[in-house]
């Protein structure tokens, strides 16, 4: 194993006395009795009331480096070289009694799922409390402290929610409870591992916010990881992107974000969709290859096999650090020529919408029973897909997108009255009561491989099976399908004698979609086809799945809750929300506006890797329970452009207001234009207006924001 | 995290040929392979092919004839017999030597019938779940409150001892256990996706079953099988003590055990200490091997 020898970045002229500073740190893996090296000299800093993000594809160590900070590291890791200083003690060289005391006083971590963060047997406020008595706090102070914390939170209605089970609160809820019994100790460091991920995107929005204003508040050091380009973009002052172990180019955000000087980076913001880029103007960039296994022994610069302007000098001298000004830094050979890399060329004639209509729902309805209960999951769903199309379908978790597309994919039955037309005949309710040929055009792409693949077949044999149970081919027949389907996703054959296992993410999900379309599909439903994946894998899949529409005329029902992945393929959107379609109409329609309030209260929560500054809109609270939805608009009491008296009385129908654009909203479309202009420009901040309703005080947020218990009527 | 899950071993190792059949093997071998590393795995293999030998070779390697009186009985451990000799002036060492050829039969087979019944039951309940499941788990679980040797005791005691017959009841009543832990791993299977795909492109419950499903949870099964066969040597040991198992003149340990305790009281503790620790040995080294394949087979 090398030790690699490089020295860390230049320090700042007027050296400030950082919070966290990790120096030239090196830490391997012990896997069956041999060290794999994992982080290969990693030197940063982050500055007390500064936030730090790390950046990177998994598995480039960014994690490691996030729980070595706070010493919380697998047994088989092992530290070969380098410091980690917070607040000038060496947490390497703590023994664990000093490691538990640094722990309690000095860095406290918020970790991606809080869901598993919180004990679920005890309630929130002994949860809470807890983190004070620990400090050594009376019982009856820390009660007092951790009442504190939750406002400090901004949690509505703090005495309630003391009193409850971690289960009985949303996501959202239980992340920022989590956040406040890691800021009890009042840390010097705040780690942040994925802190959002799992979270939709307008409570992700709201989590950051809180974040952001509790970090001026407290002035500690914020270390973030976040796969989520726009996220870091969003919170952090400063980045860092690693590529396998290493730091390969750091620099205030702004910047690194706008005008990036490595070509790891510039290869990680090109992938992303942005800027309004859609299937039918051009690819993607992609990043060829794939990040080297963990333990290889790599060239001089990290980078060198998947980097398109690399020479031989790059694999035999250390690249140099490179100052890139404003405090930034490159460590690359050729950053001068990073304009050699260039995006893939324009698309032209490439459209693949024909007019035909493939599918269509009218009057489609889906009702769960549970525990005796109705729970309408899809209220009488109108929607057409036509011949060689990408419907994206948007809406919060628990909005009834998944319903929607099981329902068409005859996993779930439609209640009795729903109507399901492919082409010419009607679609059986049931998958397995409909014909093959059925079963044929409408296939599926699932979110994620590892779980869709057969584990113990080989990638063939789960193409052959679903060849010749969709199309009948057997024999050699059957075989050439099985080939012409892999080189038409870009599968070797190779890669066709392996096991799901053995292949990476990107080759999984080329495999998943490949079964798709071994029938020749009219229509492939895809749910979060690239949220599993990385940014750089995600953009090749997506090339891919555009591709395979341009050649097979086949429809995408796509569902996703990155709209920068839905903007990029999809035609037409449909917005949904409490299992009723708010909005339907052609992406840029939608995304332009003037558009529902409820999409433009979604598109205002995403966080953006440009930087764009637009108006917020605060959605508070989750979406209400289906089981109970509100009387009139559904969305009357989150809507920030509700008029009292006439949305929570009648429902507005879902009318046709320019030519293929559906809206359900009282307010006419240009009344919207005017308002969401002004809006703009303005850069408010909007929120729900408070209910006439509602005498007491309690903000509207607390009663949406708790998990509804079985519907009860209406206060 | 990023931490490195363990490095699938089968990645490292792109295979030469391609083809199924020679990927399998190559499985196999690294499997293998990790499990020689672990020393509780060969310690647990070493003890078990000693007993298997020695059943194997019986009284071809043993110092006397181990059905045959050479003293007046009770002869303390020494000189003339290594571990002396039991009530009839037999020599225990010998017996001890022989006393696996029962157990080292009736036990495996014991287990075979109970993992392959619990399996089938197990992939039943957890697949079709519904009606069939809440039946049938109900029955499992009636089944499991019954305690084993009382049941065991009972049904011997009334269909007659023989090896046959210990093996069927030993192997049913341990049919409800497996079923329930074959029936978690369905239970857990069946809700990965590739079971909807599979329902997507219309294969049917009993292909899904056997085709998709049962290869994924053939890992716990084989887990099971050696946990199972643990069991059942102690079970048999227990029966055979209790005279309901393998009949006299064999030199069974469980059997022996129950023929010489008595005789403790009056100081002579070889002839059923060392049989004893025959039977612990055993079941522990069935124990070693099963414990370093579960947490082989998991990683």
């Amino acid at each position: 194993m090398t030790i690699e020898t490089t020295l860390p970045p230049p320090a700042p002229a007027a050296p400030v006395n950082s919070a966290l500073k990790v120096e030239n740190l090196s830490l391997a893996y012990v896997v069956r009795g041999i060290p794999r090296p994992v982080l290969r000299g990693v030197s940063f800093e982050v500055r007390p009331g500064e936030s730090y993000g790390l950046v990177g594809e998994s598995g480039c160590g960014k994690s490691t480096t996030a729980y070595a900070a706070v010493r919380y590291l697998p047994r088989n890791a092992l530290i070969t070289g380098g410091r980690i200083l917070v607040g000038g003690d060496d947490v390497t060289k703590m023994n664990d009694e000093q490691v538990r005391q640094f722990r309690m006083h000095h860095a406290s971590m918020v970790y991606q799922d809080p869901g598993a963060a919180l004990n679920p047997t005890t309630k929130i406020g002994p949860q809470v409390a807890e983190a004070f008595t620990v400090l050594g706090q009376s019982r009856r102070t820390a009660e007092e402290s951790a009442l504190k914390a939750l406002k400090r939170v901004q949690i509505a209605d703090p005495e309630r929610v003391l009193q409850r089970y971690p289960h009985q609160l949303s996501g959202g809820m239980q992340q920022r409870i989590v956040i406040a019994i890691a800021l009890a100790s009042d840390p010097k460091l705040l780690v942040l591992d994925e802190p959002t991920t799992g979270l939709d995107a307008t409570v992700e929005a709201s989590v950051l916010d809180l974040v952001r204003k509790l970090q001026a508040e407290t002035n500690a050091a914020v270390l973030l990881i976040a796969h989520n380009l726009g996220v870091i973009r969003t919170l952090c002052d400063r980045v860092g992107v690693m590529y396998a172990g290493k730091i390969v180019e750091e620099g205030n955000a702004a910047a690194v974000f706008e005008s990036p000087q490595h070509p790891y980076t510039l290869g990680l913001l090109r992938s992303l969709p942005r800027h309004g880029v859609r299937k039918s103007q051009r690819e993607l960039s992609t990043i060829p290859g794939n990040l080297p296994q963990i333990g290889t022994n790599l060239p001089t610069c990290v980078f060198v096999d998947r980097c398109q302007i690399a020479t031989d000098l790059c694999r035999t001298v250390e690249p140099p650090i490179v100052d890139t000004g404003r405090g930034g830094w490159t460590r690359c050979h050729y950053r001068e020529r990073l304009g050699e890399l260039v995006e893939p060329a324009a698309r032209v004639g490439q459209e693949t919408v024909s007019g035909e209509q493939t599918l269509a729902l009218s009057g489609v309805s889906k009702t769960f029973h549970q525990s005796g209960h109705d729970v309408p999951a899809l209220v009488k769903v109108d929607l057409n897909l036509y011949d060689g199309e990408t419907l994206g379908l948007v809406g919060e978790s628990g909005s009834g997108k998944s319903t929607l597309a099981k329902t068409i994919l005859g996993i779930e039955s439609p209640d009795a009255g729903s109507s399901l037309e492919l082409g010419d005949h009607s679609l059986a309710a049931q998958s397995a009561k409909r014909p093959t040929s059925d079963k044929r055009s409408i296939q599926m792409v699932f979110q994620n491989p590892d779980s869709a693949l057969n584990r113990g077949w080989t990638a063939r044999h789960i193409l052959a099976r679903s060849v010749h149970k969709l199309t009948g081919l057997k024999g050699k027949a059957m075989n050439e399908r099985v080939d012409k389907l892999a080189s038409d996703l870009r599968l070797t054959q190779r890669h066709l004698d392996l096991k799901p296992r053995q292949l990476s993410g990107g080759l999984k999900q080329r495999l998943a979609i490949a079964r798709a379309f071994a029938g020749n599909p009219q229509i492939v439903v895809a749910d979060e086809p690239t949220s599993a994946l990385d940014v750089s894998v995600q953009a090749a899949i997506l090339n891919l799945l555009s591709d395979l529409q341009i050649k097979s005329k086949t429809s995408y029902l796509l569902i996703s809750h990155d709209l920068g992945v839905v903007r990029y393929l999809a035609d037409r959107i449909a917005v949904m929300y409490l299992g009723r379609i708010m909005e339907i109409g052609a992406s840029e329609t939608v995304f332009h506006g003037p558009n529902h309030p409820y999409t433009e209260a979604l598109l205002s929560a995403v966080p953006n890797v440009d930087g764009e500054v637009r108006q917020r809109i605060l959605l508070e609270g989750d979406i209400p329970s289906p089981a109970n939805p509100p009387s009139g608009c559904v969305f009357n009491t989150r809507c920030h452009r509700v008029i009292r008296g006439l949305c929570e009385v009648t429902e507005p129908p879902l009318v046709e207001v320019e030519p293929g654009h559906l809206m359900s909203c009282h307010i006419p479309l240009e009344e919207l234009g005017r308002l969401q202009k002004l809006a703009a420009e303005r850069r408010e901040t909007l929120v729900t207006p408070p209910s006439p309703d509602t005498t007491t005080d309690v903000p509207a947020a607390v009663a949406s924001e708790e998990t509804p218990a079985p519907p009860s009527p209406p206060a | 995290m990023d931490l490195p899950a363990t490095p699938s071993p089968l990645a490292r190792v792109a295979p030469t040929t391609p083809g199924a059949t020679s990927e399998r093997t190559q499985a196999r071998r690294e499997t293998l392979k990790v499990l020689l590393r672990r020393p509780a795995f060969i310690i647990g293999c070493l003890v078990m092919i000693g007993w298997i030998i020695t059943a194997i070779l019986g009284q071809r390697i043993t110092p006397y004839d181990p059905f045959n009186s050479f003293s007046g009985g009770h002869l303390p451990p020494g000189s003339g017999h290594l571990l002396g000799t039991d009530r009839l002036g037999r020599d225990v060492l010998s017996r001890v030597m022989v006393g696996s050829r029962d157990v080292l039969v009736v036990a495996p087979l014991a287990a075979i019938v109970g993992v392959v019944a619990g399996t089938l039951l197990g992939l039943v309940m957890g697949f079709y779940r519904g009606l069939i499941d809440d039946v049938l788990s109900r029955l499992v679980e009636a089944f499991l409150a019954l305690p084993v040797i009382l049941v065991a005791l009972l049904t011997l005691v009334v269909l007659g001892s023989s090896p046959l017959v210990v093996v069927c009841v030993v192997g049913i009543l341990f049919t409800p256990i497996v079923a329930r832990t074959v029936r978690s791993a369905v239970l857990s299977e069946r809700q990965l996706d590739y079971v909807t795909a599979a329902k997507l492109r219309g294969e049917s419950g009993p292909f899904i079953l056997t085709r998709e499903i049962f290869p994924n949870v053939l890992g716990p099964t084989v887990v099971e099988m050696t946990v199972r066969f643990g069991y059942a040597i102690f079970t048999v040991a227990t029966l055979s003590f209790l005279g309901v198992g393998i009949q006299p003149p064999s030199a069974d340990w469980g059997l022996t055990v129950s023929e010489e305790y008595t005789n403790m009281i009056s100081g002579v503790w070889w002839p059923t200490l060392f049989p004893a620790l025959a039977i612990a040995s055993t079941v522990v080294a069935v124990n070693l091997i099963a414990d370093s394949l579960q947490s082989v087979l998991n990683e």
